[in-house]
C-alpha cells in the first residue's frame, strides 16, 4: 500500500488543525483518553444538552493519525444525540477491524473520518486511531449506562 | 570523517561472513535492522548451539542421575564459567542466572534494598535510568522509608559528576546507574562513580545491559558489587539474564525467590538453603538460554569486543553526522566523551510513531516512544523520540539508506523546514 494511503492530505490537515483543540471549562463530561506504550494523551470533553452533544473539544498529544482521529470525531460528532454518536463509534470500530467495508455506507455516516480506513491494515497504529473513539465511547457509557461497544 | 570512512570500509572482521550468519538478513526486501539497543538478532551459530542442547543434552539439570541429566547439568555449568570468565569474575558462583537484567535488578532491590534499607537512607540513581533501575527503587524507598534521589545530566546528556558529589553523602547506602543509557548513548566513567560511592561505603550496582554488548567489561577491576544485563541485547536468546554480585554479599542475602534446588534442608517450618549460586535460582532453570548465551560470548570472543566496539563507533560516529546535515532532525546524544551505539533523534513536527512507520515502510527498523524512560523523556522535555542504535552487523549503506528514508518522512508529513 502507499503510505500516502495513510498519510492523506486528511489525516495531516486535520493532525495540524486547531479547530477543535481547546480546553471546555463548562464540559459536561470531560475523559481522558491515553496509549501508555506510544504516549498518545488526549483530553476530550463533550458538552451535553437533552442527550445532544451541542458541543465537543480536545487537548493533548500524540501522533498524526490519533490527532487526525480526535480532530475528525470532534468534528463528526457535534450535533448529533448521543444516541447517533453511538451508532457513529460503532461504525468506525467496525471499519478499523475490517468488519465494515461498504464505501458507500462509510463515506455517508464517517464522512472525512473515513480517511482512516487503510488503519485496518496496520495493527500496530489501530490503538493511535481509535483513542478518541474509545474516549467518547466511555463518555457515552457513563452518561446513558449502555455498554461499550468491544 | 576520513578516519570513520576509513573504519567503516576496513572493520578489522569479515563484515560479510558476519553478515552471512543472520538469518534474518536473507529475508526477502531489505531489511535494516537499527533497533538493536530494544533486542540484537541472534547469528545462526547461537540457534544451532540451543538446537543441539534441545536434541542431545536434554534433561533436567542437577537433578538426574542419568546420562541426559548430566549432559544438563554440564552444560549449565560450562555456561555459567563462561560468563564469568567473559566479565573476569573470580568464580562462577558469582554468576546468578536470571531471566533479563530487569529480573536481576528486581532481585537486588528486594533480597538486599528491602532487607538492608531503612528511613533516613538515601537511594542514589541517575536521571537516565531505564524503567527496570527506577521502578525497583521507588518500590524500595515506598516500603523502607529510605529517600530516592537522582544525578541529573549536563547540558551534553552526560552524568552531572559535581551533582553526584553535592548528593552523596554517608546516609548514601546504594549507587545505582546505567553504564550505558539506552537512549542517549551516554557512557558514565562507572569507575569513576564506583570509587566516590566506596568512599561512602555506598553499595554499588550497575546497570550493564546496554555496555556487556559492545566493551569489554570486567567486574573486578571496575570493583562494582552488582552487575546485570541481558542476554538477548548481546546475541544471545530472549528470556536469559545475569547478576553478578560480589560472594560476600550474595552470602549475606536471603533468597529472592524460594522453590526446588535453592535448600539445603526442609524442616517442616524451616529451612536452609543451597550454596551460591543455586541460593538465587529457585525451580528448573532454563539452560536452553544459558548454552545460548554462551555461544554469544564465543561469537562476540571470536571477533573481539575491542574490534566490535571500534566498529560501532565509526557506525555511530557517521550516523550522528549523516543526522546533523539534516536541519529538521534534533538530536539527543553527547558531543564529548564515550558513547554508544544509540542515538534519540526527533524529526521536527513529526511524532515519532508516524517517523518509525513511514521508515518500516522503507524497510528501516527503529523504536519510537520513551524507551522505558519517562522520567528522561521529561527532562528532555519530549513524549518521545526516536532511537536508531547499532550492532556490528548494521553497514555504512544500512544508515546512508536510513537517511535516504528520513527525506522521504519529511516528504510525506509536508515538513517544511
Amino acid at each position: 500500500m502507499d503510505l500516502r494511503q495513510i498519510y492523506s492530505q486528511i489525516i495531516i490537515e486535520n493532525s495540524r488543525s486547531n479547530k477543535h483543540r481547546n480546553e471546555m471549562p463548562d464540559a459536561t463530561a470531560t475523559e481522558r483518553g491515553y496509549n501508555p506504550s506510544c504516549g498518545d494523551d488526549i483530553h476530550l470533553s463533550v458538552k451535553i444538552d437533552n442527550d445532544r452533544i451541542v458541543d465537543v473539544s480536545f487537548t493533548g498529544s500524540g501522533c498524526a493519525i490519533s490527532q487526525a482521529s480526535t480532530s475528525l470525531l470532534c468534528g463528526l460528532i457535534k450535533g448529533k444525540t448521543l444516541e447517533q454518536a453511538k451508532h457513529l463509534v460503532e461504525t468506525f470500530l467496525g471499519m478499523i477491524k475490517g468488519e465494515i467495508t461498504d464505501d458507500d455506507i462509510l463515506e455517508e455516516e464517517l464522512e472525512d473520518a473515513i480517511a482512516l480506513k487503510n488503519i485496518s491494515t496496520m495493527p500496530q497504529r489501530v490503538r493511535c486511531a481509535v483513542l478518541a473513539w474509545r474516549t467518547l465511547d466511555l463518555i457515552i457509557a457513563k452518561q446513558t449506562g449502555t455498554p461499550m461497544t468491544e | 570523517m576520513e578516519a570513520i570512512l576509513e573504519k567503516l570500509a576496513n572493520p578489522g572482521f569479515d563484515l560479510d561472513q558476519v553478515r552471512s550468519d543472520f538469518a534474518y538478513l536473507e529475508l526477502p526486501g531489505p531489511i535494516i535492522y537499527l533497533d538493536n539497543a530494544a533486542t540484537t538478532q541472534r547469528p545462526n551459530q547461537v540457534i544451532e548451539r540451543m538446537d543441539h542442547f534441545y536434541r542431545f543434552e536434554n534433561g533436567n539439570p542437577l537433578r538426574g542421575t542419568h546420562r541426559l541429566g548430566t549432559t544438563a547439568t554440564e552444560a549449565m555449568l560450562e555456561s555459567r564459567k563462561k560468563v564469568a570468565r567473559f566479565i573476569g569474575s573470580k568464580s562462577e558462583k558469582e554468576i546468578i542466572f536470571t531471566r533479563n537484567a530487569s529480573e536481576s535488578l528486581n532481585l537486588i532491590a528486594y533480597a538486599w534494598g528491602l532487607n538492608n534499607l531503612q528511613a533516613g537512607d538515601q537511594i542514589l540513581i541517575t536521571r537516565m535510568e531505564h524503567h527496570s533501575n527506577f521502578v525497583n527503587w521507588q518500590f524500595v524507598a515506598q516500603k523502607t522509608g529510605a529517600k530516592l534521589a537522582f544525578i541529573e545530566l549536563t547540558d551534553d546528556y552526560q552524568l552531572d559528576m559535581q551533582d553526584y558529589r553535592d548528593k552523596i553523602s554517608e546516609r548514601t547506602k546504594i549507587v545505582a546507574f546505567s553504564a550505558a543509557s539506552n537512549v542517549l548513548g551516554t557512557i558514565p566513567d562507572a569507575a569513576a562513580i564506583i570509587c566516590i560511592a566506596k568512599e561512602y561505603n555506598a553499595l554499588t550496582v550497575v546497570d550493564a545491559a546496554q555496555l556487556v554488548p559492545h566493551t569489554k567489561v570486567n567486574v573486578r577491576e571496575l570493583d562494582c558489587d552488582f552487575l546485570v544485563f541481558s542476554g538477548h541485547k548481546m546475541l544471545g536468546p530472549l528470556g536469559i539474564g545475569v547478576l553478578y554480585g560480589k560472594a560476600e554479599i550474595l552470602l549475606e542475602m536471603t533468597p529472592f525467590l524460594y522453590g526446588g534446588e535453592m535448600i539445603e534442608y526442609v524442616e517442616d517450618y524451616e529451612s536452609t538453603f543451597a550454596q551460591l549460586p543455586y541460593k538465587f535460582e529457585a525451580g528448573t532453570q532454563d539452560v536452553g538460554g544459558m548454552v545460548g548465551l554462551a555461544a554469544a560470548i564465543e561469537y562476540l570472543e571470536a571477533i573481539g569486543l575491542d574490534k566490535i566496539a571500534a566498529y560501532e563507533t565509526a557506525l555511530t560516529d557517521y550516523c550522528v553526522a549523516k543526522l546533523e546535515e539534516l536541519p529538521y532532525i534534533e538530536i539527543y546524544h553527547p558531543q564529548q566523551g564515550a558513547k554508544g551505539p544509540a542515538i534519540a533523534f526527533n524529526v521536527k513536527n513529526a511524532h515519532p510513531h508516524d517517523v518509525a512507520t513511514i521508515l518500516d515502510y522503507h524497510g528501516v527498523a527503529i523504536r519510537a516512544g520513551h524507551h522505558c524512560t519517562q522520567p528522561l523523556h521529561r527532562y528532555l522535555g519530549q513524549n518521545s523520540t526516536n532511537r536508531a542504535s547499532f550492532a556490528f552487523y548494521n553497514t555504512k549503506e544500512e544508515i546512508d539508506l536510513f537517511i535516504e528514508a528520513l527525506e522521504d518522512v519529511k516528504k510525506i508529513m509536508q515538513i517544511d523546514i
